[in-house]
């Protein structure tokens, strides 16, 4: 099962590649990683979509709170959280077909943002499963090539948060 | 708590600058060091200039980086203090990283200094470059590149901070040529700022009561104690929980000393080598009370069946930790001392009358007894002579293999920090070195460093260190002339094909080898000779003494969990058959 988390983090020296490093480190799988300024002191948001259980899910959240640099980590449940992608789609072009590919560009509310003789760049923002969607409309046109931002997530309004340690599954 | 040296370096008043090297040793005397451990090189020039001037700060000349970061690790499990390397770039560097990893696995607090080429010249693969911080990054608790010399002062204070504090564990800082140069203003010592990392001191009391309510039910509860117990100063708190509640006590490797074995309540040691009683109490208790310990895989077997009727309170200071391995019924996360203090408040006593009846009777019919292949002298019984004469309150540090289980086992261990063994890492090497640390660490007290033949010679030269600094250790040198462990291996699970661990064709003539170093050496062979071997080495007050006992060649250390097997099912000597004895 995919699921994301929100990982705020001091930038300082090597502080990225201890939280990728973990990833390799132990085994953990990453589907997608976005990471970004978060405020002006130096702390920094990954988004991070992994696939795994709870358990999976736990052992991460505890082992990136071994980080030094690490500030908090929060899964967002997809239910309870708003999940974009952004995403730049090359797709083979020609003047027969510039129209249709752009009116395809808009059933995704995709934007064109290169014209070119050969090609057509569109903008796409969307959950994953939407860009998925979309490469796959667009592919018998021939997609030259595409680059995907992973997923970034904020929580909705008023959902519940799972902060760090309170995941922990503990029966007693 | 640290004590703290003067000063003698510049005076601190404001305004005063100062070189990074200057500003370096001045944040270190402000920890309180008293001891680095370092082997000099080009880039460290300018700090060792400063230590030429600095004699309260007593560096420790090794003669590998090796040496000095298992002596620093070794001078920190004895001292509870962090330990101190200093080694210069690329090589230098690599050399600690074996013992970074064997410090980290342990949970060992280390400063580990590296010097750095250049600030400019980074990744330009100069003469004696290495990303050593990208090298050691999956083995250290932290690290920095320090990147001016007004960065100096802080980056030292909260690298102290991050490694003696929480689960310890080393941190290093690369400092770069220049930046030790450069000059800047000298500022009071201040805490970093660390918002991402807050251990966690008081347990969480619902999570007490809850642990007190379980052993209250208790009819065989079993303490499990591991090495966060003496790095959380519990033993003291730990015994009287376990006299309170009348429980028996089993402990890890690195724990042990956290209890005394010459207690009554004592089951020693258990895990693949422990103790037979220790490992059956474990698989029927109903209670397991677990403190600073972590479920390795040497000490749980086959974990399916690892205390299959126990209920799990797991006291440990790392979330991390808990219910990572085996899940926890009651997790309590914080320090152990303040937990167990906590918890035996609450507790009340137990009537294990029956419980230990039955493991003071299994106990007395399964020793941990193992069988000599030849009328040579019996590593565990050279052991069991060497602590009795020694007596209980040396430190004993040992190397790796099987004098390692065989000290475990046979040594006794009364008291917390008397024991430095790498247990996580499993480092050959690790025993002399870290003696040395000890040895510096503990002036006064007697330093044993159980070896072998194998273990001895990867780390051999700090014997030169030893004797630099008038160390009076004693070298228990457990001459098989095998990698006997890994021999053991082949002997029960390879058909005793010996492949590659026969050492006797190439081992040195270790009596002249020792004497060469201008150390003391004495050869022993029979039961008769080993008191007074003991007793004329002990004599010896400024210089290391090497005591080589040739010992039966192909004795296995029993018992033992085999690999993969539970623990219910140890494999004993069998005197009766083809045993010396």
């Amino acid at each position: 099962m995919k699921r994301t988390l929100s990982i705020w983090f001091h930038n300082r020296f090597s502080a990225l590649p201890r939280i990728t490093g973990l990833f390799s480190g132990k085994g953990f799988p990453v589907e997608s990683m976005a990471v970004g300024v978060a405020s002006e002191d130096g702390v920094t948001r990954m988004t991070l979509t992994t696939l795994g259980d709870d358990s999976l899910v736990e052992r991460i959240t505890k082992q990136l709170h071994r980080l030094i640099d690490v500030i908090q980590v929060v899964e967002l449940a997809s239910v309870s959280s708003v999940e974009r992608e952004l995403a730049l789609v090359k797709v083979q072009s020609s003047p027969a077909r510039q129209q249709e590919i752009v009116q395809l560009a808009d059933v995704f509310r995709g934007r064109v943002v290169d014209m070119g003789a050969r090609t057509v760049t569109v903008e796409l923002t969307g959950r994953a499963e939407k860009i998925n969607a979309a490469i796959d409309r667009f592919s018998p046109y021939g997609v030259v090539e595409f680059s995907r931002s992973g997923a970034v997530a904020l929580k909705r309004d008023d959902a519940p948060e799972r902060v760090g340690k309170t995941m922990a599954v503990t029966p007693v | 708590m640290k004590e703290k040296a003067t000063p003698k370096a510049p005076a601190a008043s404001a305004g005063v600058t100062m070189t990074g090297a200057e500003l370096l040793v001045k944040a270190l005397m402000d920890e309180g060091v008293d001891t680095v451990f370092g082997y000099p090189g080009g880039v460290l020039l300018g700090i060792y200039d400063v230590l030429y001037d600095t004699p309260a700060l007593n560096h420790i000349l090794v003669r590998h980086e090796q040496g000095a970061a298992h002596a620093a690790d070794g001078y920190a499990r004895a001292s509870g203090k962090a330990g101190v390397v200093l080694v210069t770039s690329g090589p230098g560097a690599t050399n600690t990283v074996t013992g970074t990893a064997t410090a980290f696995m342990d949970s060992v607090p280390l400063v580990v200094l590296t010097g750095q080429v250049a600030s400019a010249a980074i990744g330009q693969d100069a003469f004696q470059e290495a990303d050593i911080v990208g090298i050691t990054r999956p083995i250290t608790k932290h690290s920095y590149l320090v990147k001016s010399a007004a960065a100096v002062q802080a980056t030292v204070a909260e690298a102290f901070h991050i490694a003696t504090t929480g689960r310890p564990g080393p941190v290093l800082i690369d400092l770069p040529v220049d930046v030790m140069r450069n000059r800047a203003t000298l500022q009071p010592r201040s805490e970093g700022r660390l918002p991402g990392y807050q251990p966690r001191g008081e347990g969480n009391p619902p999570q007490i009561e809850k642990a007190a309510r379980l052993l209250s039910a208790a009819k065989r509860p079993v303490i499990y104690a591991g090495g966060g117990v003496i790095s959380a100063g519990a033993s003291e708190v730990l015994r009287r929980l376990a006299v309170k509640l009348n429980a028996p006590v089993v402990t890890t490797l690195l724990g042990l000393g956290s209890f005394p074995e010459d207690h009554p309540l004592s089951l020693g040691m258990l895990g693949m080598h422990g103790q037979w009683t220790a490992n059956t109490a474990v698989s029927h208790c109903d209670v397991l009370l677990t403190v600073g310990a972590r479920f390795d895989d040497r000490v749980t077997g086959r974990l399916d069946r690892f205390a299959p009727k126990a209920r799990v309170i797991h006291i440990d200071i790392d979330p991390a930790s808990i219910s990572k391995v085996v899940t926890a019924h009651v997790p309590i996360v914080g320090d152990a001392r303040c937990i167990l203090e906590a918890l035996n408040e609450v507790v009340l006593p137990l009537n294990t009358v029956a419980w230990c009846d039955q493991l003071a009777r299994w106990k007395a019919a399964h020793p941990a007894v193992s069988a000599p292949s030849d009328p040579r002298l019996s590593a565990p019984e050279v052991v069991r002579q060497v602590s009795a004469r020694v007596g209980k309150d040396c430190v004993v540090a040992t190397d790796v293999g099987q004098n390692q289980m065989f000290t475990a086992q046979h040594w006794g261990f009364v008291r917390p920090r008397t024991l430095l063994s790498s247990g996580g890492l499993g480092t050959m090497g690790y025993g002399l070195p870290a003696a040395i640390g000890a040895a510096l660490a503990c002036p006064g007290q007697r330093v044993v460093c159980v070896t072998g033949d194998g273990g001895f010679q990867m780390n051999m030269q700090e014997l030169a260190t030893a004797v630099h600094y008038r160390l009076p250790i004693l070298v228990v040198l457990l001459n098989n002339g095998y990698l006997g462990m890994v021999r053991q291996w082949q002997d029960l699970f390879f058909d005793k094909r010996y492949a590659h661990t026969d050492l006797e064709m190439g081992n040195p003539n270790f009596q002249t080898l020792v004497r060469s170093f201008g150390a003391r050496a004495e050869q022993v062979k029979t039961t008769c000779e080993i008191d007074g071997a003991v007793e004329r080495a002990l004599m010896v007050t400024d210089r290391p003494s090497v005591l080589e006992f040739i010992v039966s060649r192909e004795e296995n250390v029993m018992p033992m969990v085999p690999a993969g097997a539970a623990t219910t099912e140890m494999l004993e000597a069998d005197l009766n058959r083809g045993g010396h004895r």
